[in-house]
């Protein structure tokens, strides 16, 4: 059961929640109370993630001098630390000559913008908009 | 899986859900607009599918 609508997270508080919701998809909506749409955000969000990897994908490196490449790196970065557990066993190195790199590029890259609007929808949550 | 129209079905399966789950509350509610926006991702694609079928010309 959701709590009501209305409540107002004092600002450090509404900023600890976006960050474990950045770093953990779901995690901000299951602090919120709203259990059922954390733990659907964690395995949708983390599938899609994965399935990106397993496919293919690649994660982008910090390299602004393209600037496409630069922005791709900022939105895996989006999926928190999902992203830093791939890069640590070496996952999303992409193959740029499998038929499905692109395909998977844009799976990495979605989860991980949809995990920036995931937190986003926690932090109204948490000023009481929703 | 190396199929374009299964990886588009999966994308737009996941897109949609989540999707949903951010928009509505209710799991009745989700999934009936999950289904509604899976449909509308699906049949975007194969229209648009065909009508670029013709390119380029």
């Amino acid at each position: 059961m959701s709590p009501p609508a209305g409540r107002v997270s004092p600002p450090t508080q509404a900023l600890i929640i976006c960050a474990a919701a950045w770093a953990v998809p779901g995690a901000g909506h299951l602090w919120l109370g709203r259990a059922q749409k954390g733990i659907s955000l964690l395995v949708l969000l983390t599938v899609m993630f994965a399935f990106g990897l397993w496919i293919e994908g690649r994660l982008f490196p910090f390299e602004f001098a393209d600037p496409l490449v630069g922005l791709a790196a900022l939105a895996d970065l989006g999926m928190g630390l999902p992203y830093f557990v791939a890069k640590a066993f070496g996952a999303g190195v992409g193959r740029a000559v499998a038929v499905t790199y692109e395909y998977g590029n844009t799976f990495v890259i979605v989860a991980g913008l949809l995990n920036m609007l995931a937190v986003l929808d926690a932090y109204d949550i948490s000023q009481g908009r929703k | 899986m190396t199929s374009h129209l299964g990886l588009m079905l999966v994308f737009a399966a996941l897109v949609s859900c989540t999707f949903a789950v951010l928009s509505r509350d209710g799991v009745r509610d989700q999934a009936w607009f999950a289904t509604r926006l899976f449909g509308a991702f699906v049949g975007a694609a194969y229209v648009l599918g065909w009508l670029l079928y013709p390119l380029p010309l």
